[in-house]
């Protein structure tokens, strides 16, 4: 019983246990909660199934914010777009400060049933000419924007940009 | 005149921490005691230097001197004075001095406390720090320098980012840096007990005290953290999940690990080349979780800006320090043999058992935390792991460990009976149950679970101190003096073991929160958990650097009007931002929680409307860890530091008759 032996084979089996435990948990959640970034071109293209939860990324089209009232709670609907493709937004609940039409935001949430994004919740960054990464990478994709030459387009020239569905 | 002086003082500090590590590290071995004298009289010079240093950068953000580009990107003329001061570590380079400050205040401390030490295992402590200093002041100097001037010199600086204008912002990094940089102390004894190839119970007793004051410190550190962003962010959360979070938790989690493994060690000798593990693998954590953030490889809400040249400097400095310790402690492990044994239902046993779920936590959440940047490296991916991630894997691998922490104080060391161990947890057992069955009965299973869990937890913590005071079985006189007696260890793990039952029932609670967004006009109102919510007016207020435009909302219940909440939206000027200023009443169980969000075309406010039972309690529980913690450290056997092995062998006996 106090075999020094049988002592380790004890927490061997503790150990070995435990961290199966923690191993199959993971690739559970993995599985079934992992969220994947898209861009408003990539979601034309390829709409995920409606319910499955991913990250949308873009830069909010300037002059397709509104908001409806539904009797006291507001639902606000905008338009992300990368330049190239843009997807209708709609959320209920309360926008970050930072957002504004003409800056990046990242919404997370599912496609809705009428072909348009249901966000749970819109991220937008600290500082209002910050880009977050996957936002600028996938601008570059689209060819509106390299960081290589200089600072992100003006926020107001957003919306005279062409905005084709398809890639 | 005085940054070109702080820049030399920082230049001196690289040098004289290099020297030290070397000094400090080679010199045991030259058998000159001038060696061993030597690295304490640096180390106290180290500190000097980067004091220097850091108060010459204070002073330039307190007169504003915009020629340092440092104050002038981050701070402004306007901008009061305590957040000229905090905005000094507001900021990358100035985070990473003060980072490297409390670094060499540890050492100060090593040199001026550790006189009972061994004067080589000593030196050899200073001497790691040292290094570890010198490696990260190099960076500051080379790559993040603090003191850089600008030419010509703005008329104005650009401003402080307003959500970093809170009290709460100014004493979050200081306290959560001297926790992280805290178990450097830690790391260091563990890598110049390998050099050595001596540990004993006097390690785990000198690695203790280091490892709970950082432990309570970094656990102030997050619940203060946690709570800024519960009262300043307004999003009605306190745990995002986010990678800085993250970073926070994980040396927590395996500095929570090494607090009670070091218990073993020095009381039973066993488990020693696990603690020095811990000890290592912990340090290495927060070195992760400060730089690996602030590089930018982290895609995070709150990290700073960075250059790429400082991550791959910062990436090699990880690399040095934590491959470094990991293949001294491969190479050197093997010397470490265990000496005491015990029997699988044991105090050991527990301890070890929750060294295991919180190693295993701290697995999942660093894979969860680190996976999305590898994943877009390797296959380039873009994904997310976010709380739902986390929610699924660390909730279960929790609930081990809150119920097998009621029965680990109660163990006795080397070989107990588990059934009269259960017996006296009938109690806890029975609080647990009603809790869970009042609220089951309103269908929320999963808060009723965690309230259940803690309340267990709380109910087993007061068990234990009952028990030892043998509280109702003699005179309520006699059991007061007998609490007076106890060590004041046995008391803070009581109590700390407690905060985090307090933590966990607040967690609980928060899942049955309930929130609105609504638009309201003035004189409209809404119900929301059981209250009437209304809107009576908005009006304009001036503040500091600010303008704010208030909503005044009045809470009524059953009984009438009882609460006057006044949110805000403050405008800054110069940085044209808006930030909310959410308005909370608590009554210490539940808080009240309004958010002005936005003034829509229509007219009226828009509002959110929060109802969060038992939120306090979730800091509440983390402040009341930390007092453990520090209960715990006033303890005299503690505060002894390393008494002679004759002596310690002697209080081990008078242990064994107390408890």
């Amino acid at each position: 019983m106090r075999t020094p032996k049988k002592r380790r084979l004890y927490l061997v089996l503790a150990c070995g246990l435990c961290f199966s435990a923690a191993v199959a948990l993971s690739l559970a959640a993995f599985s079934s909660s992992l969220t994947y970034f898209l861009s408003p071109r990539q979601v034309v293209a390829k709409p995920p199934a409606p319910g499955q939860s991913f990250r949308l990324g873009g830069v909010v089209e300037a002059g397709s914010v509104a908001t409806t009232l539904a009797g006291e709670t507001p639902t606000t609907h905008f338009v992300v777009t990368d330049g190239r493709a843009a997807v209708n937004v709609t959320f209920t609940g309360v926008l970050p400060d930072l957002f504004r039409e003409g800056q990046a935001v990242v919404a997370i949430g599912s496609m809705g049933p009428r072909g348009s994004f249901v966000a749970d919740e819109v991220l937008a960054k600290h500082g209002a000419a910050y880009m977050p990464k996957d936002v600028e990478q996938s601008l570059k994709e689209a060819g509106k924007w390299d960081p290589k030459f200089g600072p992100p387009p003006d926020a107001n020239s957003w919306n005279t940009m062409q905005v084709k569905a398809g890639s | 005149m005085i940054p070109e002086l702080g820049h030399f003082a920082l230049a001196l500090a690289v040098a004289i921490a290099f020297a030290q590590g070397v000094v400090g590290i080679f010199g045991p071995s030259l058998q000159d005691p001038r060696a061993l004298v030597a690295a304490p009289a640096l180390a106290c010079s180290h500190f000097l230097a980067i004091a220097a240093a850091f108060a010459a950068l204070v002073w330039a953000g307190v007169v504003s001197d915009f020629t340092v580009e440092n104050i002038a990107d981050f701070s402004s003329a306007a901008v009061p004075l305590m957040y000229r001061i905090s905005g000094v570590w507001g900021n990358h380079d100035g985070s990473i001095l003060l980072w490297c400050l409390i670094l060499s205040l540890c050492g100060l401390a090593v040199a001026l406390f550790g006189g009972e030490l061994p004067a080589s295992l000593r030196a050899r402590v200073l001497g790691v720090l040292g290094l570890v200093s010198g490696g990260f002041l190099l960076f500051t100097l080379t790559v993040s320098d603090p003191f850089t001037r600008l030419w010509p010199p703005p008329l104005d600086g650009a401003g402080m980012n307003p959500i970093l204008q809170d009290p709460g912002l100014a004493f979050h990094p200081p306290i959560l840096y001297t926790g992280y940089v805290g178990f450097s102390v830690a790391f260091a004894f563990a890598i110049a007990a390998l050099i050595e190839g001596k540990v004993d119970a006097a390690f785990g007793r000198w690695v203790r005290p280091w490892a709970l004051v950082s432990w309570c410190f970094l656990t102030s550190g997050i619940a203060l953290g946690s709570w800024w962003s519960y009262y300043t962010l307004g999003w009605g959360g306190y745990w995002f999940w986010d990678p800085v979070e993250n970073a926070s938790l994980l040396p927590w989690l395996t500095g929570t690990a090494l607090l009670h493994c070091a218990i073993v060690v020095e009381k039973r000798e066993a488990l020693k080349a696990w603690t020095v593990l811990l000890a290592i693998a912990t340090f290495s954590l927060s070195l992760t979780g400060t730089f690996l953030v602030r590089s930018g490889i982290l895609n995070s809400v709150h990290s700073f800006a960075a250059a790429p040249d400082q991550g791959l400097f910062i990436l090699a400095l990880l690399g040095l320090t934590i491959g470094g310790s990991l293949l001294l402690f491969a190479i050197r492990a093997p010397v470490l043999a265990a000496a005491g044994i015990y029997a699988p239902i044991s105090r050991e046993s527990a301890l070890v058992l929750n060294n295991v779920f919180l190693c295993a936590i701290a697995a999942v959440v660093f894979t969860g935390t680190l996976y999305p940047p590898f994943a877009n490296l390797l296959f380039g991916i873009q994904l997310s792991v976010g709380a739902p991630f986390f929610n699924q894997t660390v909730l279960p691998l929790a609930v081990p460990i809150i119920i097998t922490m009621a029965f680990g104080p109660l163990l006795a060391w080397k070989r107990a009976d588990f059934y009269p161990v259960v017996q006296r947890l009938y109690l806890a057992g029975g609080v647990a149950a009603v809790v869970f069955l009042a609220v089951a009965a309103n269908r929320h299973i999963i808060a009723a679970l965690g309230l259940a869990g803690g309340a267990w937890v709380v109910a087993a913590g007061f068990t234990d101190l009952a028990q030892r005071v043998k509280l109702f079985h003699m005179p309520l006189g006699q059991s007061t003096a007998r609490f007076f007696a106890l060590p004041r260890a046995a008391i803070g793990a009581a109590v700390g073991h407690i905060g985090f039952g307090i933590t966990v029932l607040g967690i609980a609670g928060m899942t049955l929160a309930v929130q609105s967004v609504v638009v309201l006009q003035p004189g409209q109102s809404t119900r929301l958990g059981g209250y009437v919510w209304t809107l009576t007016g908005m009006h304009d207020a001036p503040g500091p650097n600010f303008t704010q435009r208030v909503a005044d909302i009045t809470v009524a219940d059953n009984n009438g009007i009882f609460l006057h909440l006044h949110p805000a939206r403050r405008f800054f000027a110069a940085q044209k931002t808006i930030t909310n200023d959410a308005a909370i009443h608590t009554n210490g169980f539940q808080d009240l929680y309004a958010v002005f969000a936005a003034e829509p075309a229509g007219g009226g406010a828009e509002l959110r409307l929060n109802d969060h039972p038992m939120a306090p309690e979730i800091w509440l529980g983390g402040l009341i860890m930390a007092f453990g913690g520090f209960l715990s450290l006033s303890d005299r056997r503690l505060r002894v530091g390393a008494p002679a092995r004759k002596k310690a062998a002697l209080k081990k006996q008078t242990d064994a008759v107390a408890t």
